[in-house]
């Protein structure tokens, strides 16, 4: 057994421990801090499947931006008594076979994969250097399935959409009621003027290098969000009321200019969404740019909630 | 057995340990959590298909590894919209709990 097979068993019985650890603990608190664990070993195990961009989603969307929203949503929900709403146990046993039958399933289809394994991979090399792209999973998230991408962002539209719709009446228009903590402590608040502008310079070099080596919009934009719903959340910033007309333009800026370059590739190029021969990688790192502040605007709105308060005028 | 095969029972591990949370949980929020933890080992099964792919010099298929990208960010979205949906519910109704029959019955009796 080498080194690395060590790690691999060693690291996917941690995942194992964590992830069953974050379903059956008592407290929902503890279970949300053993999830934000759970999602960082995961992108480990990205990583050792050869996935350095999937890691980095996961790491700061899988885990950080999810366990923020529901640590936030911990802090504001009412405790709720374990003993008097758990289920019986003849019920939590037909759970457990049922679940311990799915999980065979899935795991006998793992040992059994089609003789020759289906894979794109050779075709997107060898259709990757007209774009100019070094990242191949850049290239197909830019070029080859881009219709997937922008109506990603469209999907990030909506639920922030439905999120804001939640409001109260007298709210509407207001600011998000994000305040993970009451009184935030002097740590907190030093961390919130240290970390930001070293974030801001790493979050755009991702987004920048995103197009030659792992990075990318999403990733970029994750961290930009995280940089400015740390200072939110140290008290250094108001969120912004949501009727603001520069957070609705900073919004559709992303997808709008994608969806512009995509029309028109219908006039310089032959199709939606195709990339005049060429002006492939100046086109798309323009369309990453833009989609980053977007993306980080969105996930921080997302992450920030409803609106609770009406806007002070 | 190598590192995909053994990261791919981990994923199937992950949904069997996930679907077990989303049924036994009464709490919505738990239950959101074990959604999304069931959602990463089905992550984790595409990484499988996408390893186990990997040709042209790659480490894997590009094209599973981007649609996982995309499934975790829409993942998100989707988990927002939940807990607004529950914490609006909760500040409604009052109650962080939706067992349906032990609290229903209980009201009917009392």
């Amino acid at each position: 057994m080498s080194i690395a097979s060590v790690f691999d068993v060693a690291l996917v019985a941690l995942i194992l421990t964590i992830g069953a650890s974050a379903i059956l603990v008592r407290t929902a608190f503890a279970a949300v801090v053993m999830f934000v664990v759970y999602g960082l070993l995961l992108s480990m195990a990205w990583v050792r499947l050869h996935a350095v961009d999937v890691a980095l989603t996961e790491a700061a969307i899988g885990g950080g931006m999810t366990g923020l929203l529901l640590l936030g949503a911990v802090a504001r929900s009412r405790s709720v008594n374990v003993d008097s709403v758990r289920v019986g146990y003849p019920l939590r046993l037909a759970a457990g076979a049922l679940c311990a039958l799915v999980a065979a399933g899935l795991a006998v289809a793992i040992f059994y994969p089609p003789a020759p394994v289906p894979t794109l991979a050779p075709m997107v090399m060898e259709n990757l250097p007209p774009s100019g792209l070094g990242n191949p999973v850049a290239g197909v998230l830019f070029v080859f399935r881009a219709l997937d991408t922008l109506l990603e962002k469209v999907v990030l539209l909506l639920a922030l959409l439905g999120v804001w719709s939640l409001a109260p009446d007298h709210a509407w228009g207001g600011t998000p009621g994000l305040q993970v903590y009451a009184r935030p402590d002097p740590t907190l608040i030093f961390l919130a003027q240290l970390l930001p502008p070293v974030g801001i310079v790493f979050g755009i070099y991702m987004c920048w290098v995103g197009a030659k080596d792992p990075g990318g919009a999403f990733q970029g934009g994750t961290v930009l969000a995280a940089m400015w719903l740390l200072v939110i959340v140290a008290g250094l910033q108001k969120a912004p009321a949501i009727g603001r007309l520069w957070l609705r333009v900073l919004l559709v800026t992303g997808p709008v200019l994608f969806l512009a370059i995509g029309l028109a590739g219908w006039v310089f190029a032959d199709a939606f969404l195709a990339y005049p021969a060429g002006y492939a990688k100046p086109l798309i790192v323009a369309v990453e740019a833009a989609l980053t502040l977007s993306i980080a605007v969105a996930l921080g709105m997302l992450a920030a909630g409803p609106p609770v308060r009406a806007q002070q005028q | 057995m190598n590192a995909a095969t053994l990261f791919g029972l981990c994923g199937a591990a992950l949904v069997g340990i996930g679907l077990y949370g989303l049924i036994t949980n009464p709490e919505p929020l738990r239950k959101i959590l074990a959604f999304n933890l069931l959602g990463s080992g089905v992550f984790l099964l595409f990484g499988i298909i996408a390893r186990r792919a990997a040709a042209a010099g790659l480490g894997g298929d590009p094209v599973p590894q981007a649609m996982v990208i995309t499934a975790i960010v829409v993942a998100f979205a989707a988990t927002a919209m939940a807990i607004a949906l529950v914490q609006r519910l909760g500040d409604e109704t009052g109650q962080a709990s939706i067992s349906s029959d032990s609290s229903e019955t209980g009201e009917e009796k009392s």
